[in-house]
């Protein structure tokens, strides 16, 4: 091949057109990222935390920003760019902008230093757990900073997992947004076994599912000879391709991303993650995590997989029903709050997946407000979980939490409004959350999985309302736990998280509108 | 746009947060509560004065504004007389619960002023209950009632009170789920039937008068097992008799006398005019469910040793009568049924009150321990024969005429039903005289009124036998109590003032059922 061919060849290709309007709040996240890196690099221990503090916060809102001036004359029906690799349509700027809200809150809460004198996070993580070394860690105030720049990172990977058009895209955007939170999951200042247990069991069982989800795209890539959602869709619309490959394909995918989603029962990892993960790592996963799988779930059943609903909606009854039951019922048997609400988590996993299923304007308009709905219920209350102290760290245990109520009404009492919104009481955005999802799943023609869905609330509503009677109803132990005073950036948190329960229990409309703004493009 | 509903609304939950900020003082905090809750009385009095029986509007006083515009959600309120009544029910009772809990001894660490606070947060609640017009905002104050509700009896309540508060707390929970499956099923069909998804009432009311019965029996099942659940109907009554019991007395009276008639008015509001076809469909299971509901609680009621948990029985015995007239579908009955749920309010809502005397005096809530009362409180005794009486439906009480209209009224369309419904009145006497009797009747006895030797009286007794100091009614319980035994004596010569209220309604209701009276059809002849 002569010179002047191969330059023929370069010249033919071109770098794809980017619509940097569109992409710039994602943009915006990973060079953020790339650079509170090298802020962990060049600058001196002392000014490290308030720089990366203040670069995470600025690149929050300034990427919150981009969006919302790209939202404001974005084509209403979307737009692909990166030659069609991102799909930016009104539901990912809604599932960006959701994202982007809940990371300010979890932020927050990772930043906070005075819950924990000196934050939440491990100083040295290579120190053995339990040696001398660990405990004087332990003692000291520092605080290594790390944690910002691999937040970011996963902010990165979600927000473009959620606007994947083709599964490659998904897939790398998924172990983008994975692996920083393995390691997060580690981070933990105290009970360090538990964390690390966490750390690994998580990336064990990710790296499982990050296989099954890789294995069904190389399956579905034979089916259709694409990895494009649209191409996917087009070719199971009408061929005679075999369709062992397709449902092969689709169930290996979906089993992966149901894993992120924490759907039972592909749950298993959730409760040991989730208790053991460092309380504002646990509050960003629970709520950016499922947000961005979420997102996943519904673009890639709303795309590539709608012309198939019929073949496979039966399986996914099962896996709501299953999700429903066991985070409601297992939920019923926890005595630690932290596993408490991932029992709770998986049980909503199963409600929002009953919203995702139902392939309808409400349907996916319902999932996205529930989604932002769940995101900021959670966050709060992980939250003040992790105000709840002893002289060991977090005191998550149940009983440790008898009569709150009389030593700090107002802790408790957030916590209440919290839990009555996970319970789904009305005036709380719980409640409209599981309406508009369950009246989308009726209007789709499925009733009885709503009643399941109301039976499994009323079986999850037990042990929420438990932990109320623990805090209001029972005499505090003499040595209980005490209730740190939060510093601002909890507080800040926690208020966000409660008023945004609040105000969207009494005026959903507005988020309401957003949400159904639009669909998917493909 | 009438404003008259939302300052009803309004002013208990402005008093709620007054007398929460109140109730460092608890002086204070009992007087602004008082002060709230007649207030509220004397709003409640002008909306009755505003409210026009011969008026030909179903509805009155109406107001609406738009809420959650995508579902066609509005805040709108407005009355009919069956409403009405129960709204002036709450207005009566709250004073008088607030009276007579004003020196009740709370737990330890609880103030008066979050007591009254919670009662006055539940007022709010109620009446939104009642006066909603829009299935959904009806939905949200029928779960939102729960919770003050809940901290009422598990903050303030006997020794199960945790036990007790969860029982209750679930149950009307899974019924309220059970029925937001039915309000969903109800929007989708409304969305079929009209092509715009809609709560309000009085369309949803004509746009299900076209849907098919297995859609009218299924949603109505939605519906009906909440309100049984509120209503307690056998065999969804168990929690009554444990939040009863635990309950602080004044909000046994509010839980008895008004939270439960949410489920009978249910029945009337939504079952009937909504799902007339499966109405008349499933009215023999109701029908059953009533008769045995009647006959099992009292007998239960004849068996109880805990006096608070004898009154629970004997309001699901009442409840019995109250579906009988409301499933009946006769106007007798139905207007009888309505008159029930009033002057049940007012009698079992004394007769809590009294037993609440008693065990404050006595400090034990079992029969036995009891005796010959009435010989150290001659008072207390006579008005807790009152309250028994009207229970019991003695003639020349309010009880008497309701309980006879449903009577009466069901006989020519369920003579079975009706006969046997009858036998709850004899029962009816035998528990409430033989309560009586042994509370009150005979030489003294009973470790709560003498002390015995060696026995858990003896500590507080000052010597073997010698009859405990027990004070008879002082000025502020017998105030209490005045308002109730006026009522109970008036309603029970003449009720027209209620009836002329509530029998168009009832009449409009039996409309849009679309039943004739068996009677009014033979004179027509």
């Amino acid at each position: 091949m002569g010179v002047t061919t191969f330059l023929a060849q370069a010249d033919e290709l071109r770098a794809p057109a980017v619509d940097y309007g569109a992409v710039a709040p994602v943009l915006i996240v990973l060079g953020a990222a790339c650079a509170s890196v090298l802020f962990e690099a060049f600058l001196s221990k002392s000014q490290r935390w308030i720089g990366q503090v203040v670069l995470a916060l600025i690149t929050l809102v300034a990427s919150g920003t981009a969006l919302a001036i790209y939202a404001g004359d974005a084509p209403e029906q979307g737009t692909l760019t990166l030659s069609g690799a991102l799909a930016v349509d009104r539901p990912v700027l809604f599932l960006w902008a959701t994202l982007l809200l809940l990371s300010f809150g979890s932020i927050l809460l990772i930043a906070d230093r005075s819950v924990e004198p000196g934050g939440a996070f491990v100083a040295e993580a290579g120190v053995r757990p339990g040696t001398v070394q660990d405990r004087a860690q332990a003692a000291k105030s520092g605080m290594q900073t790390e944690v910002f720049p691999l937040t970011l990172f996963a902010l990165g990977g979600m927000m473009v997992f959620v606007a994947a058009n083709d599964l490659l895209t998904m897939f790398i955007a998924l172990e983008v947004l994975s692996l920083p939170l393995y390691l997060m999951c580690g981070l933990a200042r105290r009970r360090r076994l538990l964390s690390q247990e966490a750390a690994v069991k998580y990336f064990l069982l990710g790296a499982f599912a990050s296989a099954f989800f890789l294995y069904g795209v190389a399956l579905l890539y034979g089916y259709a000879g694409s990895v494009k959602l649209a191409d996917i869709a087009a070719a199971a619309a009408g061929t005679n391709r075999s369709d062992t490959l397709l449902f092969a394909g689709f169930g290996l995918l979906v089993v992966g991303l149901l894993f992120k989603a924490s759907v039972g029962p592909f749950h298993a990892w959730t409760p040991d993650v989730y208790q053991g993960a460092p309380t504002p790592v646990t509050a960003f996963m629970a709520a950016c995590t499922k947000v961005a799988a979420f997102g996943g779930i519904l673009r890639v059943l709303g795309i590539a997989f709608e012309a198939t609903e019929w073949e496979w909606r039966g399986v996914l009854w099962g896996v709501a029903i299953a999700s429903m039951l066991i985070g409601a019922v297992l939920g019923l048997t926890q005595t630690d709050v932290k596993r408490m609400i991932a029992y709770s988590s998986v049980a909503h996993a199963g409600f929002l997946l009953v919203g995702s299923i139902a392939l309808t304007p409400e349907g996916l308009s319902g999932t996205l407000f529930y989604l932002l709905a769940y995101g900021f219920t959670t966050l709060a209350a992980f939250g003040v979980v992790s105000l709840v102290r002893d002289a060991d760290g977090e005191a998550t245990h149940l009983s440790q939490w008898a009569g709150l109520a009389k030593r700090s009404p107002v802790v408790a009492g957030v916590f209440t409004f919290l839990l009555l919104a996970l319970a789904g009481i009305p005036l709380t955005s719980g409640f409209i959350g599981k309406f508009v999802v369950f009246s989308a799943a009726v209007q789709d023609g499925m009733a009885p999985l709503v009643v399941v869905a109301l039976v499994a609330s009323a079986v999850a509503a037990f042990f929420y309302l438990r932990v109320i009677v623990l805090m209001y109803f029972s005499e505090p132990a003499p040595d209980g736990p005490t209730v740190s005073v939060p510093g601002a950036f909890t507080t800040v948190a926690i208020t966000l998280g409660a008023v945004i329960t609040l105000v969207l229990g009494l005026w959903p409309a507005f988020v309401l509108d957003w949400a159904g703004a639009g669909a998917f493009i493909s | 746009m009438s404003w008259t509903l939302i300052a009803l609304l309004l002013l208990p939950l402005v008093g709620s947060v007054v007398v929460a900020v109140l109730r460092r003082s608890d002086a204070a905090a009992k007087t602004a509560a008082l002060a709230f809750a007649l207030g509220e009385l004397v709003l409640a009095g002008v909306t009755w004065v505003a409210y026009d029986p011969a008026s030909t509007d179903r509805l009155q006083l109406t107001s609406s504004v738009e809420w959650i515009p995508n579902f066609g959600v509005h805040l709108s309120f407005g009355v009919d007389g069956i409403a009405l009544v129960m709204i002036a029910l709450i207005a009566l009772l709250v004073p008088v619960v607030i009276g007579g809990s004003w020196a009740d001894k709370l737990p330890e660490g609880r103030t008066a002023g979050g007591f009254f606070s919670l009662l006055l947060v539940m007022q709010t609640g109620m009446v939104g209950v009642f006066a909603a017009t829009d299935v959904f905002l009806f939905y949200v104050f029928f779960e939102a009632v729960l919770v003050p509700m809940y901290f009422l009896i598990g903050r303030f309540g006997g020794p199960r009170r945790q036990y007790a508060a969860m029982k209750f707390f679930l149950y009307s929970l899974l019924g309220g789920l059970i029925m937001l499956a039915s309000v969903i099923g109800l929007y989708v069909t409304s969305a079929e039937t009209l092509g715009k998804g809609t709560f309000d009432w009085a369309t949803l009311v004509e746009a299900m008068r076209t849907a098919d019965t297995t859609t009218q029996i299924w949603l109505f099942l939605g519906f009906f097992i909440a309100f049984a659940i509120k209503a307690p109907l056998v065999p969804l009554h168990t929690w009554l008799p444990d939040a009863g019991a635990e309950a602080p007395v004044g909000a046994g009276v509010l839980l008895v006398g008004v939270l439960d008639k949410i489920g009978t008015f249910g029945f009337l509001r939504y079952c009937l005019p909504l799902f007339p076809a499966a109405s008349k469909e499933l009215a023999p299971l109701v029908l059953v469910l009533a008769v045995i509901g009647i006959l099992y609680g009292s007998l239960l009621a004849v068996g109880q040793t805990d006096m608070k948990r004898f009154v629970a029985y004997t309001s699901i015995a009442h409840f019995g009568f109250i579906a009988l007239g409301i499933f009946a579908f006769t106007t007798q009955a139905s207007t009888g049924a309505v008159l029930y749920m009033v002057n049940h309010g007012i009698s079992t809502g004394m007769l809590f009150l009294v037993v609440g005397m008693v065990m404050s005096r006595g400090g034990s809530r079992l029969i036995q321990d009891y005796g010959g009362m009435a010989k150290l409180t001659p008072v207390l005794g006579g008005l807790f024969f009152v309250a028994g009486l009207s229970s019991l439906a003695l003639p020349g009480t309010n009880s008497f005429i309701s309980e006879f209209l449903v009577l009466i009224g069901s006989f020519p369309t369920r003579p079975v039903h009706t006969v046997l419904a009858t036998l709850g009145m004899v029962l009816a006497a035998l528990y409430v005289l033989w309560l009586y009797q042994r509370v009150f009747q005979g030489p003294l006895r009973g470790t709560a009124l003498v002390g015995v030797a060696g026995g858990p009286g003896a500590a507080t007794a000052p010597e073997v036998g010698a009859a405990r100091e027990v004070k008879d009614l002082g000025k502020r319980e017998i105030a209490v109590l005045a308002p109730l035994v006026a009522l109970i004596l008036v309603l029970g010569v003449y009720p027209k003032p209620v009836l002329d209220v509530i029998t168009p309604s009832v009449g409009a209701t039996l409309s849009e059922v679309g039943v004739t009276d068996p009677v009014t059809a033979q004179e027509g002849k």
